[in-house]
C-alpha cells in the first residue's frame, strides 16, 4: 500500500465537468492537509473534444505534475484509450459500465466499473450528478474520508438550494459505499487526511490578480484572450468591492491605450492579454515609452504564431517582449515561474513601472496560469511595499515657481512626475520627440538629450534587477538554466538527478530585463556544464544570456508541442544531451 | 477669471496659411474661456495628424498619442480622472479611419468626452491621400482612378450607434463653432463635434467658397426636434446643395458611462487611495482559495 503519493486524472469531453470535478476533488484533498499540483489540458471548444485534469497528490510541497497516473476516472472511451498507457503498475481506472470498455484490453491495469449515472439517478434523481458519484467513488477507492468531500459538495451546490446539496451528498455517499462493498481494498494507493493548518489551492492567474490588487491597481482594461482572460475576469469580479475600474475594451489596441491614458492621469493601470493581443499592443508600448507613462502589461503566453494553440502552453514570446515596438526605450520584464512569484510580480511591476516611468511587463504562460498549487496561507505576504517613485504631491507643486518640466534632464533619467490637474504643472506630452516641457522638437541636440535621458533609466533600473535564483547544491556537475513555469518540472528533475547520484542545480531568471548582466555572470561563474531548459524551439533565454554575457549554453532541452514539460521528459532529454 | 491669455502658448502652429485648424483652435480656446474652464481643468488628447498638433500649441494639460488611438487614450484618462474635462482633437483619418472601432465604441459607451473631429476629408500631414470621408471618386495619389469606397458618414454612424450628442460645426463660422463647442462641453456623455474644415493645400474641392453657401444652421429652424433620432438620421443624410450644421441630436437623459461605474461613485479614481479596504478585508480574499 502507498499512502498520500499518487496522481489522479479525470478525463472526458468538454462540457462533462472535467475541470469542476477535478478542482472539487483537489480542494477536498487540500482540506485534508495534502499537497496537490493540478494540471489542466483542454481544447479550444465548448463541447466535445478531449480534456483532462490531473492532480498530483503528496504529503509535501510539490512543484509539478509528473507522468505517472495511479487512478484514472474515465468519462469517455477515448479517455481510456488515450491514458491507459500512463497508468502505473497496480493503478486502475474508474468508469461507468455504460461505456463500452473491453476489460481484456486493459492488461495489467485494473478496471473499476462503477454505475455512476445509475447511482446518480437512483439516489439523487438525475444523471447530471454522475460527476458527484465519481468523486464519491474515487474517495471510496482511495479510502479518503468523506468529510472533506461533503464540504466541497455543500459549497459547490449551495447556490442551487438545500435540496440539490442533499441529493448530491446522497449520491456521493452511495457511490462511496458501492465501491467499498464491491472493491474493498483492491486499489493499493490510498489517501488519508492529515492534521494541518488551512492552505490555499491557487493558480498563477489568480495569484497574479491578487498581487496586482495588493499592488494598488486601480484601472484594468483588456480584451479576452486565452489564457490571459481570467485576470481581467478576476479583477472585474472584485472591482466594485475593491475600488477598481475594469474595462472590457473593444480590442487590445484600445486596451493598452486606455491603460496609457489612465497611467498618464496617475492611476496604477494594467492590461492582461496573451501573445496575439500583446502583438497588437506593440505600438502602444512605444507610446508609454516615449511619454514615460507607467503601465503594466501581462502576457500570459500560449503557442504562436497567430492563433497557434489557443489553449496550450509555450514560452515563445520572451525576446519579442524585450524588443517589441519601433525604436529604443526602457522597459522592465519580469518572468515569474511559481505561484508565489506571480503574486510578487503582480505588485512589484507597479512599483517598477512608476519608479522608472516606463512599461513594466510580466511574462507568464498557460501552464503557470492554469495550474493550481497548494500554498501555505503565509506564502503570499499581503503587506506589500508601495513605491510610487518620484511623484510630486500637490504640496510640492504649490511651491513650484518655475514652469514645470515634465521631462527634465535628470542624471538618473527619472524626471519628477506631476499628474495632470495642478495649475502649476500644466504641460502637454507629445509622442513626437519632445523637449523638457513635452513640446514637439526636432532639434538633434534635444533628441540626444531626451533619448539619452530615457535610456539612462534602463541603466538605473538594471542596478536593482535581481540575480537569477539558485536551487540545488552550490557546486554541481550540471547547471540548468530556465525561466517561467518550466522551473517547476525542472526543480523536480533536479531533485531526481541528485537522488540518482548526479550533482545538478538550476538557475531561474525572473528579472529578465534589463538583464542584470553582472549578477548573471556571477551566477554562471564556475558552472561546469550549462543546459538551457525552455518551452520553445530556439532557446530564447539562452540566446539573451549569450548575447549579453558571451556565455553559450552547452545544450538545450526544449519542447514546443504545446504540452508542458514533466520531470520525466527533462530527464529523458538530459540523457540524450549528457 | 479665466482669460484667453491663459491658453496662449509660445509655440506657433505649423499649419498652412488659411488652414481650417486655426479657426477650430481659436473656437476651442474661446469656448473654454467662456465656459470658465482653466487650462489645468481640461485634458486635451489628440492623435497624429495636422489637427492633432493642437494641444502642442495650447497651454493646457495635453497628450499627443498615436494615430487612431485618441479616443482609447481619452477613455482611460476620463475613467482615471473624471474631474477633468477630457477633449479630443483629431482628424478624420485618425478618428474615423485608423480609430474607427474606437469611434463606434465611444459613441455606444457614452463616455464623457468632447470629441472634436477636424474633418477636412483628406490626409494632410502625409501629403494628400484620400481619407475615410473623401467622396466616392475622389482623386488623390493613392486613389489615382478615384476613390472606390463610399464616403464614411460619421453623423449617421453616430446616430446608428446610439449617440447622445451628435453635431457638425464649420470652421468658416467661428461664432457658431464656439457656441457648438460650449454646448458639447455641457453634455453629460460623449459629444461628437464633427467640424467641416477646408484643407487649403490638399483638398481644393471642398474649399471655403464651396462650403460657405451650402451650410445652414439647424437652430434657425424652430420646428427642428433635437430629441428625434429619425430627424437626426434624415439630417445626417443631407449633403450637397444644402449641408446642415449645428446639433443634429441631443439627449441629456442618459447617464455617461462613468456615472454607472461603481468604483467612481467615490469621486475621481486618481484621488482615491490605492487600497480602499482594511488589511483584514484583503486578507479575507485568501479564504476564497481554502
Amino acid at each position: 500500500m502507498t499512502l498520500n503519493d499518487m496522481t489522479f486524472k479525470i478525463a472526458g469531453e468538454a462540457g462533462q465537468g472535467v475541470e469542476s470535478t477535478g478542482r472539487g476533488f483537489a480542494k477536498a484533498l487540500v482540506r485534508g492537509g495534502l499537497y496537490v499540483f493540478a494540471l489542466q489540458d483542454y481544447h479550444s471548444r465548448i463541447r466535445g473534444g478531449h480534456n483532462f485534469y490531473q492532480i498530483r497528490v503528496a504529503d509535501h510541497d510539490i512543484f509539478s505534475h509528473d507522468e505517472r497516473v495511479h487512478l484514472l476516472l474515465a468519462l469517455t472511451e477515448v479517455a481510456i484509450s488515450e491514458h491507459a498507457g500512463e497508468i502505473v503498475e497496480g493503478g486502475g481506472i474508474i468508469y461507468d459500465p455504460a461505456l463500452s470498455v473491453d476489460e481484456q484490453s486493459l492488461g495489467t491495469v485494473k478496471g473499476f466499473p462503477v454505475p455512476l449515472a445509475q447511482i446518480a439517478e437512483d439516489e439523487g434523481g438525475s444523471k447530471i450528478m454522475a460527476n458527484t458519484a465519481a468523486i464519491g467513488a474515487t474517495a471510496g477507492l482511495t479510502n479518503y474520508g468523506l468529510q472533506a468531500i461533503h464540504g466541497v459538495i455543500r459549497e459547490n451546490f449551495r447556490k442551487k438550494g438545500e435540496e440539490v446539496v442533499e441529493a448530491n451528498l446522497k449520491v456521493a455517499d452511495a457511490a462511496y459505499r458501492f465501491v467499498k462493498e464491491k472493491y474493498g481494498d483492491a486499489f493499493p494507493f490510498k489517501l488519508e487526511a492529515v492534521q494541518s493548518p488551512p492552505r490555499m489551492l491557487i493558480s498563477g492567474n489568480e495569484a497574479l490578480s491578487l498581487g496586482a490588487l495588493l499592488g494598488g491597481v486601480k484601472f484594468v482594461a483588456g480584451y479576452p484572450m486565452t489564457p490571459g482572460s481570467p485576470i481581467l475576469e478576476w479583477l472585474s469580479v472584485h472591482s466594485e468591492e475593491y475600488g477598481i475600474v475594469t474595462k472590457h475594451a473593444e480590442d487590445e489596441l484600445a486596451a493598452i491605450n486606455m491603460v496609457i491614458g489612465a497611467g498618464q492621469m496617475g492611476v496604477r493601470a494594467m492590461t492582461p492579454t496573451s501573445g496575439g493581443g500583446f502583438s497588437l499592443m506593440a505600438e502602444g508600448l512605444g507610446l508609454a515609452g516615449i511619454n514615460e507613462v507607467p503601465i503594466v502589461v501581462v502576457n500570459v503566453q500560449r503557442p504562436g504564431p497567430a492563433t497557434g494553440h489557443a489553449t496550450r502552453h509555450e514560452q515563445g514570446d520572451l525576446l519579442f517582449m524585450i524588443y517589441a515596438s519601433q525604436g529604443e526605450f526602457p522597459r522592465i520584464l519580469l518572468a515569474p515561474g511559481t505561484i508565489e512569484q506571480c503574486f510578487e510580480a503582480g505588485w512589484r511591476a507597479f512599483n517598477l513601472a512608476e519608479k522608472y516611468q516606463c512599461p513594466a511587463l510580466i511574462i507568464s504562460d498557460a501552464f503557470l496560469a492554469h495550474s493550481p498549487r497548494v500554498l501555505d496561507m503565509g506564502a503570499l505576504d499581503f503587506n506589500v511595499p508601495i513605491d510610487r517613485g518620484v511623484l510630486l504631491s500637490d504640496e510640492d507643486l504649490d511651491q513650484l515657481t518655475e514652469p514645470y518640466q515634465r521631462f527634465a534632464l535628470a542624471e538618473s533619467g527619472i524626471s519628477p512626475r506631476a499628474l495632470p490637474g495642478h495649475p502649476n504643472a500644466v504641460y502637454s506630452a507629445a509622442s513626437d520627440e519632445h523637449d523638457e516641457y513635452g513640446l514637439i522638437c526636432e532639434d538633434a541636440a534635444v533628441r540626444i538629450q531626451q533619448d539619452g535621458k530615457r535610456m539612462r533609466k534602463l541603466e538605473t533600473a538594471r542596478a536593482e534587477m535581481r540575480a537569477p535564483l539558485h536551487y540545488g547544491p552550490p557546486e554541481a556537475d550540471v547547471t540548468f538554466l530556465t525561466w517561467g513555469s518550466t522551473f517547476g518540472p525542472l526543480r523536480m528533475a533536479v531533485d531526481l538527478l541528485n537522488a540518482q547520484g548526479h550533482t545538478a542545480n538550476l538557475l531561474q531568471v525572473v528579472d529578465v530585463w534589463p538583464l542584470p548582466v553582472d549578477k548573471v555572470l556571477a551566477a554562471l561563474e564556475g558552472v561546469k556544464r550549462l543546459i538551457a531548459v525552455e518551452q520553445n524551439y530556439t532557446g530564447q533565454l539562452a540566446t539573451l544570456i549569450r548575447a549579453y554575457t558571451g556565455i553559450k549554453a552547452d545544450a538545450l532541452i526544449n519542447r514546443y508541442d504545446g504540452r508542458p514539460m514533466s520531470p520525466e521528459y527533462i530527464l529523458a532529454r538530459f540523457k540524450e544531451v549528457a | 477669471m479665466v482669460t484667453a491669455k491663459d491658453y496662449a502658448s509660445p509655440v506657433r502652429p505649423t499649419w498652412c496659411t488659411g488652414c481650417g485648424n486655426f479657426a477650430i483652435w481659436n473656437a476651442l480656446k474661446t469656448a473654454l474661456v467662456e465656459s470658465d474652464l482653466a487650462p489645468h481643468q481640461v485634458m486635451l488628447i489628440s492623435g497624429i495628424g495636422c489637427g492633432s498638433k493642437l494641444p502642442d500649441y495650447t497651454t493646457a494639460n495635453g497628450f499627443l498619442s498615436l494615430h487612431g488611438r485618441t479616443l482609447a487614450v481619452a477613455t482611460g484618462a476620463r475613467l482615471a480622472n473624471h474631474g477633468l474635462k477630457v477633449i479630443c482633437t483629431h482628424g478624420d483619418g485618425d478618428g474615423y479611419g485608423e480609430g474607427g472601432n474606437h469611434f463606434v465604441s465611444a459613441v455606444r459607451r457614452n463616455i464623457g468626452i468632447v470629441d472634436i473631429v477636424q474633418n477636412n476629408r483628406v490626409y494632410g500631414l502625409t501629403k494628400g491621400q484620400y481619407s475615410p470621408t473623401s467622396p466616392h471618386g475622389f482623386v488623390t495619389k493613392t486613389s489615382p482612378q478615384g476613390a472606390i469606397e463610399q464616403a464614411f458618414n460619421p453623423l449617421a454612424s453616430a446616430v446608428a450607434a446610439g449617440g447622445t450628442f451628435i453635431s457638425r460645426g464649420w470652421s468658416g463660422d467661428l461664432k457658431h463653432l464656439v457656441w457648438l463647442i460650449k454646448e458639447a462641453l455641457q453634455h453629460r456623455g460623449y459629444a461628437l463635434v464633427d467640424v467641416l474644415q477646408p484643407c487649403v493645400t490638399f483638398n481644393r474641392k471642398y474649399s471655403y467658397d464651396w462650403l460657405r453657401p451650402r451650410v445652414y444652421k439647424l437652430q434657425d429652424d424652430p420646428e427642428y426636434d433635437y430629441g428625434d433620432r429619425s430627424a437626426a438620421w434624415a439630417k445626417a443624410q443631407e449633403w450637397g446643395e444644402r449641408i446642415p450644421i449645428g446639433i443634429l441630436y441631443r439627449i441629456e437623459s442618459l447617464p455617461a458611462y462613468e456615472e454607472l461605474v461603481p468604483a467612481l461613485e467615490e469621486g475621481p479614481l486618481v484621488r482615491q487611495p490605492l487600497h480602499v479596504k482594511t488589511p483584514d478585508q484583503y486578507e479575507a480574499l485568501k479564504r476564497e482559495y481554502v
